[in-house]
C-alpha cells in the first residue's frame, strides 16, 4: 500500500524544496551565468564592460602570461592538495577508530581550526615561519642553522599556507567515508589471505575513494583559486590564478577577462563533480543497477 | 580420537577488559566433521570464531591447526576461512571478483582463477550472476557468494557465524539443506555457530552447547536432546517437563526407587544417587503417556491430574494438564490413524505416566 502523505506535509515540502531551487538559482545559478555573460564581452575601463559578444577574453586565455600562471598555480595546488591527502589520511584513519573517550577530542583539534577564520590562521602562520618565528627560533637556538631561513615570501610559504589552512577539508570528508566503513570488510579481505597492505590497497582505497575525492576537490579548488594566501605569504615574483583574477576585476578594471579566467574554475568544478559522482556510484556497487535483478533466480 | 584432531582449543580463555568472554575452553575437532556451537546470544560463540580465524588472540591457551600451534599467527596466514554473520561481499566488486579474491591473494595463475571461479560459482547454482554487484543479489544469493568465497582456498576448517540470521524461514530451511549437501560433497570441516537448537540438530554431527563462556556439555544432537546433563541443556534444546522427587532405595544396574511427586516410580540413571537425596526428573513433553481415567485401567505407578488446554499443532497436539498437587505438566501427542480424534476436553480427568527408562535424572542443583 502506497503511505499517503497528508496534504499540508506535502505542501510543506514542496515549499521548502522550491525554497532551496529559489535560493540557489538567484545565489548560485544566477550570478555564475552572468559572469559566463560577461565573459564574452568587450572590455571597457570605465564602465566595466561593453556589450558587444566577443570571444578575446577567451584567445586571452591562451596567451602565455595567462598559461603560465595557471601552470604555477595547478603545480602548487596539486602539491598541496596530495601532502594534505597524505596528511590527512592515517589522522582521519585514527578518528574513525579512536574510541569513543579520545574521538571528540582528535575531533576538536580539527575542528577549532575549521571555525577559525582563515585570515587569522594566515597571518599566525607568519608567527611560525617569519624570519623572527618559531621555526627559525628553535633552529638557531638548536645550532642547526647559522642564520634565519627566508622562508618568507615564498612558494614554499604559498605551498604551507595552502596545506595548513585547507587541511580539516580533507579530513573531514575521509573522516565521514572511513567512518562508514564496514569493519567486516577489511576483515573479510585478510581472511581471505590479503595482508594489510593489500586489504587497504583492494578493499578500504577503493571503498573511501569518494571520501578522497570530496577531500581532494575540497582542497585542490580553494588552493586554486585562494588569493589572501598567496598576497600575505608569497612574493612579488609569481602571480597565481587567484590573485590574477582579482586583479582583473579590481586593479586592471577589466572584467570581461576576469569572468573567463574564473569560468576556467568553474569548468574545472564541474569536470571534478562528475569525477566524484563516478566514484562513489562504484565504491557503492553502481547506483544504476537495476533493482528489480534482486527478484530473478529465487 | 583415533585420527589427530583438524582443530584443536586447548584451556581457552578470553577476557574483554574485565568481562570473561570465554572461560577454559577445551575443545577437538576431528576432520571432516560438521560441529555447531550452539548457546544464547552473548555466551562467547563469536569469540571463539575470531579465535579460530585469528581476528582476536586468546587471553591465555593455545589453538592447533592441523597438529601445528597456530595461537599467534594472523588471520591472512592462516588456512581457515569465515562465512561473516553480514556475509562481508565486497560492495564495488562483482560476483566473480568477489569470489576470485582469495585466489588473487595467493597470486595464482590466471587460467585456474577462472576454472575454479566458474566451477564454484556453478556449484552454488550461481553460474549465471558473475558479472553481477552484490547489491543487485537477493540475501540468498548474496549468502551462496559468501559461501563460495569462502571456500575457494580451500581451507582446512570453515568457520560460519549464524550466516542464516537474515533469512526468512523457508529461505533458511532449503540453505540448511544446500549447505548440509555442500559439506558433505566437499569434505571440508565446518564449525558452526548458532543460537537456534533445531538448526543445530538438523545440521550437525556434534552440537557443542555453550553458555556464559563455558562448554557446558559436547554432544551428538540426540545425545544433547535425550541426555542432557543439566537442566540448562534441557531446557534450552527444548520443552521439558520438571518434576521433584526423592530417592527411596538404589538398587543394582542404575535403578532406584524413588518417589515422584508424592507417586512411588522407579528411576533409570547411570548417575550415583544417595539415599534420600532429592532429584529432579526431566520429561520431554512427547515422552509422556496420558490416558482418560476411564479409558484403561492402568498399572500403576500414574499421576492423576485434569486436562487444563489443549493446543492443535499441525503434526501433534500439546496437551496442559494440572496434576492433583498443582503441579502443572505439557504433553505432545502425535496423531495417528488408529487413533484420529484425540479429544481432550478442559477438566477431563487423566492419568499420566512415562516410558521407563526416558527419563533424566539430576540432582537438587539440575546438574
Ligand atoms: N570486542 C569486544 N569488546 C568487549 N566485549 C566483547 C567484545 N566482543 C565480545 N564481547 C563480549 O563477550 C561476550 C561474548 O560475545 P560473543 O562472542 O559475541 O557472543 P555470541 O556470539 O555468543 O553472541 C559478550 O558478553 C560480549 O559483550
Ligand atoms: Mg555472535
Amino acid at each position: 500500500m502506497e503511505r499517503v502523505p497528508s496534504p499540508g506535509a506535502s505542501r510543506f515540502r514542496e515549499a521548502s524544496i522550491a525554497g532551496t531551487w529559489l535560493w540557489l538559482g538567484l545565489f548560485a545559478l544566477l550570478p555564475n551565468l552572468v559572469l559566463l555573460l560577461v565573459a564574452f564581452l568587450d572590455r571597457d575601463t570605465v564602465g566595466f564592460f561593453i556589450p558587444s559578444l566577443t570571444l578575446d577574453n577567451f584567445r586571452e586565455l591562451f596567451a602565455p602570461v595567462f598559461l603560465g600562471v595557471l601552470w604555477d598555480s595547478i603545480r602548487l595546488a596539486l602539491c598541496s592538495t596530495l601532502v594534505c591527502l597524505l596528511a590527512a589520511y592515517p589522522f582521519a584513519y585514527a578518528l574513525a577508530k579512536a574510541g569513543p573517550r579520545l574521538r571528540p577530542w582528535l575531533l576538536l583539534l580539527v575542528i577549532i581550526p575549521f571555525w577559525t577564520n582563515s585570515l587569522i590562521r594566515t597571518y599566525a602562520l607568519i608567527l611560525m615561519i617569519g624570519a623572527q618565528g618559531l621555526v627559525n627560533k628553535c633552529a638557531l637556538g638548536l645550532g642547526l642553522i647559522g642564520a634565519p631561513l627566508e622562508l618568507m615570501y615564498t612558494d614554499f610559504a604559498v605551498f604551507a599556507g595552502m596545506t595548513y589552512t585547507f587541511l580539516p577539508f580533507m579530513i573531514l570528508p575521509l573522516y565521514a567515508s572511513i567512518e562508514k566503513l564496514d569493519p567486516g570488510l577489511a576483515d573479510a579481505a585478510k581472511d581471505l589471505g590479503a595482508g594489510s597492505l593489500r586489504t587497504f590497497w583492494h578493499s578500504t582505497l577503493p571503498l573511501t575513494l569518494p571520501g578522497v575525492v570530496a577531500g581532494c576537490i575540497l582542497v585542490f579548488l580553494p588552493s586554486l583559486g585562494s588569493f589572501y594566501i598567496p598576497e600575505i605569504l608569497g612574493g612579488a615574483t609569481n602571480m597565481l590564478l587567484g590573485t590574477f583574477i582579482k586583479n582583473q576585476f579590481l586593479v586592471a578594471k577589466n572584467w570581461p577577462l576576469g569572468a573567463a579566467s574564473s569560468s576556467v574554475l568553474t569548468l574545472l568544478l564541474v569536470l571534478l563533480a562528475v569525477l566524484y559522482r563516478f566514484t562513489s556510484q562504484r565504491a557503492a556497487g553502481g547506483y544504476n543497477a537495476p533493482l528489480n535483478a534482486r527478484r530473478d533466480g529465487e | 580420537m583415533t585420527t589427530p584432531p583438524i582443530l584443536e582449543l586447548r584451556g581457552v580463555s578470553k577476557n574483554f577488559g574485565n568481562t570473561l568472554a570465554l572461560h577454559n575452553i577445551n575443545l577437538e575437532i576431528a576432520n571432516g566433521e560438521f560441529l555447531t556451537l550452539l548457546g544464547p546470544s552473548g555466551c562467547g560463540k563469536t569469540t571463539i570464531l575470531r579465535i579460530l580465524s585469528g581476528f582476536e588472540a586468546p587471553t591465555r591457551g593455545a589453538v592447533f591447526l592441523n597438529g601445528q600451534e597456530i595461537t599467534s599467527s594472523p588471520p591472512e596466514l592462516r588456512q581457515v576461512n569465515t562465512v561473516f554473520q553480514s556475509y562481508a561481499l565486497f560492495p564495488h566488486m562483482s560476483v566473480w571478483d568477489n569470489v576470485a579474491f582469495g585466489l588473487r591473494m595467493q597470486k595464482r595463475p590466471k587460467v585456474e582463477i577462472n576454472q575454479r571461479v566458474a566451477e564454484i560459482l556453478r556449484r552454488v547454482h550461481l553460474a549465471e550472476y558473475g558479472d553481477r554487484m552484490p547489491r543487485q543479489l537477493s540475501g540468498g544469493q548474496q549468502q551462496r557468494v559468501a559461501i563460495a568465497r569462502a571456500i575457494i582456498n580451500n581451507p582446512l576448517v570453515l568457520l560460519l557465524d549464524e550466516p542464516f540470521s537474515a533469512l526468512d524461514l523457508k529461505l533458511r530451511k532449503q540453505m540448511q539443506f544446500e549447505i548440509k549437501h555442500l559439506q558433505r560433497q566437499i569434505g571440508i570441516t565446518f564449525v558452526f555457530v548458532t543460537h537456534d537448537q533445531e538448526e543445530a540438530f538438523a545440521m550437525s554431527d556434534r552440537v557443542v552447547v555453550m553458555n556464559e563462556g563455558t562448554v557446558i556439555q559436547v554432544g551428538s544432537p540426540q545425545e544433547i536432546y535425550e541426555e542432557p546433563e543439566s537442566l540448562f541443556v534441557a531446557r534450552f534444546v527444548g520443552e521439558i517437563n520438571v518434576l521433584e522427587g526423592d530417592i527411596r532405595a538404589a538398587r543394582p544396574g542404575g535403578t532406584y526407587q524413588a518417589e515422584v511427586e508424592g507417586v512411588p516410580f522407579i528411576l533409570h540413571s547411570r548417575r550415583e544417587f544417595a539415599e534420600g537425596e532429592t532429584v529432579k526428573v526431566l520429561l520431554r513433553p512427547e515422552d509422556l503417556k496420558v490416558y482418560l481415567e476411564q479409558e484403561k485401567a492402568q498399572q500403576p505407578p500414574f499421576f492423576l491430574g485434569t486436562i487444563n488446554e489443549t493446543v492443535y499443532k499441525g503434526a501433534t497436539v500439546d496437551i496442559l494438564r494440572t496434576l492433583d498437587n498443582g503441579k502443572k505438566l505439557q504433553a505432545a501427542e502425535f496423531f495417528n490413524e488408529d487413533d484420529a480424534d484425540i479429544t481432550y476436553r478442559p477438566g477431563d480427568r487423566v492419568s499420566v505416566t512415562w516410558v521407563e527408562g526416558w527419563e533424566v535424572v539430576l540432582n537438587a542443583e539440575g546438574e
